[in-house]
């Protein structure tokens, strides 16, 4: 044991993030290399009747155009929805879909040949909302759909008996909520580069979450086998969910390559980030739940009206995570979910951090509050009653290990000082408490092969450098670091002597890539895998070289120690030295092959399925103006059970940006469209919060040393923004007595519902002048 | 989709180009440029310091950031004309100042704080938190939130990074009070 595992480290890629010697996508200039552009379609769903690119071609400097005739391949991040194409084959499906592209010397050139582009096109009625989605379609979105409309999946399961459920409980809640579309808004815009070379090879560059998925999808929409095609992850400057899927302009840049035989990079403007997008659903929300007299919450009834827009993506996946994942934290034993995602003519939702969890995770723990606030109880108490116990299964046969939910309320119930302050705070200030549960890793993949879901290859030659090769993508959330810790622990070295090489699928063994919050938990059990077998070989020279039992030795401290006599020890150096005489370089595999046999027979039963789940528990603080209806939120108290912090640096870091997207989707964040048009398409005008807007964040480590996860950890990178909008939410029904069921919650929504007659100010004395607290303002966002 | 700063002109009308001498990070470059070309164009693709990051292109989200005259500008909205005859920092050349290999107080702050998560946005962060402290030493969390509000980061929550600055300046604040004290106020 080296002592790696659990203590801060700083990124083993710091240096050259601070220096600006990093290299993303943008920063790699190659020889010959083009500009690529892509014309997109100004109209929400129309025919495409011609496509006329003489006049561009007869610009000087235009090396190629191509159009969705150049492949019509069909390919999705998904198997069972393949929806998408490279450009536009008959028809455009939103404001902003790829026609057609281009590659040119340079960019103005590029830009003009794209405005010398002719289309034509016969105009369609789009569908711009979850009603007419649900409605029969003269011409449905795409092919697949059910019954003749716009409806691309429904999920209808059912467990207990939810209706006798009801009818025997004391209360029963029912509400409706709505979810604006948000976005991942990274700071770093799509960028790829493809170069099919001479040798008939295809290299493409790309800022990527899943190297292996583009991999797959460029074989498919090129016919090259894969083997052929080289993926390479630059640094990746952020993703969050919406660098996950494969892209058309990363098939653009590759088609537009095979004609000319010359790299073609393709940079986004930050217009066409917003516009390709994958973010969050917009959702309508329909639930109920029900408390027995004794304060038990007896069942869960839910719908989900998702809104994906003109692709699948992961949209099979977000429609079952919208029911599933409630099955978590608390005990339901009777549970009902219908969801339906419909297409629409709008750009594309998908993936984004909380993967499908966080709307319902909202409606669920405001009603929790109600129910608690119906059966007399305080929420924390209330929580604290109908918890899941560790080493459990659920109703819908989710196997349940490390569960740190009531440590992590108890946490933040104390830290918070809750008991003083819920329901005691002057009107205007408010707590509130949520909590939240998530997956590490869906345990079935998406391709159903026998591939390992992660595998890692460890290096070691007699130079006593470690390498580490693996395709897990490092976007900024750590991984490099963490599979540096991984295999550093067991050989007993510092990290200093590790280097990670992620990047190269030339190299690096298959890796599913960095989203579901899989790469800890999975690849993570890779790479401690890959060492132990490395030191199996250095404790068998050491032993040979000592003449004591293998058995005895343990490696510390770069020595291979006997523990039943630390005087006998072999340097790391001196056994590798031994242990390469004669074969070469130490050469280790480790893989996560796959989880083990877990879960029901029903369909969709492999949905939400994980080897490990994580909780959460927030308490936030905040101060509302009842004249404006403006928020300042004082603090949050965040407890995340991550199974166990291997680096708690990039934890914490994990927690506060999850309590800043999360806070942002709970005040202001709104990716708002008008007839299809996304209206907000720059950085300032979709509104973050900034620096000034953000609360004090207190995070507390609940380690629950999970059974399965490397040295018993499990993820820190989606769960955490779980229970931020709804303790927000439940604060404010603290602070002024309104139930907010709809985000973002606006200064003029919150005003409205003041307006509306919640329990006013009498039921409370008045807020000392100028507040409590020392938190920050926030300024509202505009209507 | 939007046609850019780039396509104002057709490419088909000739540009007077200028020769523009720049000074980046102490060394004197002479670069041909069209009127409209603004420095984060120069620097990035003409003089490849690709350190300074392109993340909007319209000044929302700080990522060109660099200084002129020891200010913090956005090179994206900063035609390379104006930079003539004055002094243009980037981040590769802010540890100049230190022994050779070793980062600026600022970096190394952001290496230890966790400041830096896909470090995009990190340079234009660093080249702000460098000018704030050379005029304030000692600015307050607010002092500090204020400044870098023209940054934008999606990863830190800013927490990490506040803090790194703070420390930053705990760090230049030991330096200037002499050697002694420096060691005295290192953690």
């Amino acid at each position: 044991m080296s002592g790696v595992v659990g203590k801060p480290a700083p990124l083993v890629d710091a240096r050259a993030k601070v220096t600006g010697r990093g290299v993303y996508t943008d920063d790699v200039k190659l020889p010959g290399m083009l500009v690529g552009k892509i014309l997109r379609s100004p109209l929400a769903y129309a025919r495409i009747l011609s496509i006329d690119t003489a006049r561009a071609e007869a610009l000087p400097g235009v090396r190629a155009v191509v159009t969705g005739r150049e492949s019509e391949v069909r390919f999705g991040v998904l198997p069972v929805s393949r929806d998408e194409t490279a450009m536009a084959v008959d028809r455009v499906r939103y404001i902003g879909d790829c026609v057609a592209g281009v590659a040119a010397d340079d960019e103005e050139i590029a830009l003009e040949a794209v405005r010398r582009i002719e289309v034509a096109y016969e105009p369609l009625e789009p569908v711009l909302t979850l009603d007419e989605a649900l409605k029969p379609a003269a011409v449905p979105i795409h092919d697949r759909t059910l019954a003749g409309t716009n409806v691309q999946k429904a999920v209808d399961q059912s467990f207990g008996d939810v209706e006798a459920a009801f009818a025997a409980s004391a209360f029963v809640e029912r509400r409706q909520f709505r979810f604006a579309a948000v976005t991942h808004a990274f700071t770093e815009p799509h960028c790829v580069i493809a170069h099919w070379d001479h040798d008939g090879r295809l290299t493409v560059w790309s800022a990527t979450q899943v190297p292996h998925y583009l991999h797959r999808a460029l074989s498919e929409v090129t016919g090259m086998p894969m083997h052929l095609i080289r993926i390479i992850r630059p640094m990746v400057g952020g993703a969050f969910g919406g660098k996950s899927d494969p892209f058309p302009h990363e098939m653009i840049a590759a088609l537009l390559s095979r004609r000319t035989r010359r790299p073609v990079k393709i940079l986004f403007d930050r217009e066409e980030v917003f516009l390709t997008h994958h973010g969050r659903h917009p959702t309508r929300t329909d639930m109920a739940m029900g408390v027995s007299s004794e304060g038990r919450l007896t069942g869960l009834d839910l719908k989900s009206l998702i809104d994906g827009g003109a692709w699948g993506s992961f949209g099979v996946v977000t429609t079952y995570y919208n029911g599933v994942l409630c099955m978590g934290p608390y005990r339901i034993d009777h549970f009902r979910y219908s969801g339906k995602r419909c297409y629409t003519n709008k750009p594309p939702s998908g993936a984004m951090r909380g993967h499908g969890a966080v709307n319902s995770r909202f409606a669920m723990e405001v009603l929790v509050d109600v129910l608690a606030e119906k059966a007399g109880l305080d929420p924390i108490e209330f929580r604290l009653r109908n918890l899941l116990p560790p080493m459990t299964t659920t109703i819908n046969e989710f196997r349940i290990t490390s569960n740190g939910t009531r440590e992590a309320l108890e946490t933040v119930r104390q830290a918070s000082e809750w008991d003083a302050q819920h329901g005691k705070l002057p009107y205007g200030e408010g707590i509130g408490v949520a909590c939240g549960f998530y997956i590490s890793g869906s345990a079935l993949p998406i391709h159903w092969t026998k591939t390992p879901q992660s595998t890692v290859h460890v290096k070691i030659d007699s130079d006593g450098g470690v390498t580490v090769h693996s395709l897990a993508a490092e976007i900024g959330q750590g991984s490099d670091t963490m599979l540096a810790q991984c295999v550093a622990e067991p050989l007993g070295i510092p990290l200093g002597r590790v280097r990670v090489f992620s990047s190269d699928s030339d190299t690096a063994p298959i890796d599913l890539g960095s989203y579901s919050s899989r790469v800890t938990f999975m690849a993570g059990n890779a790479a401690r895998r890959a060492a132990e077998e490395a030191r199996k070989e250095l404790v068998a020279a050491a032993a040979a070289l000592t003449g004591y039992q293998p058995e005895g030795f343990v490696l510390r401290d770069e020595q291979v120690v006997y523990a039943p006599d630390p005087r006998i020890a072999v340097s790391f150096m001196d056994a590798l030295q031994e242990a390469i005489k004669g074969r070469g370089a130490l050469v280790a595999r480790g893989c996560y092959a796959a989880a083990p046999p877990m879960g029901g027979k029903f369909k969709g039963a492999a949905a939400g399925l994980s080897p490990s789940y994580t909780f959460q528990a927030y308490v936030a603080r905040v101060s509302v103006d009842p004249e404006t209806g403006f928020v300042a939120v004082r603090k949050i108290w965040a407890a995340h059970d991550c199974g166990r912090a291997l680096n708690p640096t990039a934890v914490i870091g994990q927690i506060q940006g999850c309590v800043h997207m999360g806070l942002g989707q709970a005040l202001a964040e709104d990716f708002r469209y008008h007839r299809g048009n996304v209206l907000d398409a720059n950085l300032l005008d979709y509104r973050t919060l900034t620096p000034k807007q953000m609360p004090p964040v207190d995070v507390f480590l609940i380690e629950t040393h999970d059974p399965e996860g490397p040295f018993g950890a499990k993820e820190a990178g989606e769960g955490p923004i779980l229970p931020v909008a709804p303790a927000v939410a439940n604060a404010l029904h603290d602070a002024v007595g309104v139930r907010m069921q709809e985000l973002p919650m606006t200064p003029d929504r919150i005003l409205s519902e003041i307006l509306r007659g919640a329990p006013g100010p009498k039921a409370r004395p008045p807020a000392p002048a100028g507040g409590a607290g020392s938190g920050r303002p926030l300024v509202p966002a505009g209507p | 989709m939007s046609e850019g700063l780039h396509a104002i002109r057709p490419p088909e009308q000739r540009v007077e180009r200028e020769m523009v001498r720049l000074r980046v990070n102490g060394a004197e470059h002479t670069v041909a440029v069209r009127p409209y070309d603004v420095l984060l164009d120069v620097l990035r693709e003409r003089l490849l310091l690709t350190g300074t990051r392109r993340g909007c292109d319209m000044g929302t989200c700080g990522c060109c950031t660099v200084h002129l005259d020891g200010r913090p500008v956005l090179s994206c909205l900063t035609l390379a004309l104006e930079a003539e005859g004055r002094d243009i920092t980037t981040i590769e050349g802010i540890a100049a100042g230190e022994e050779a290999g070793a980062l600026h107080p600022v970096q190394e702050a952001f290496v230890q704080a966790g400041g830096s998560q896909c470090g995009f946005c990190t340079p234009g962060f660093i080249m702000t938190a460098v000018s704030l402290l050379e005029r304030n030493p000692d600015p307050t969390e607010e002092e500090v939130r204020e400044a870098i509000s023209g940054n934008m980061c999606r990863c830190t929550g800013y927490i990490a990074i506040v803090e790194a600055i703070r420390m930053a300046g705990r760090e230049l604040r030991a330096r200037r009070a002499g050697p002694s004290a420096a060691a005295q106020g290192r953690p």
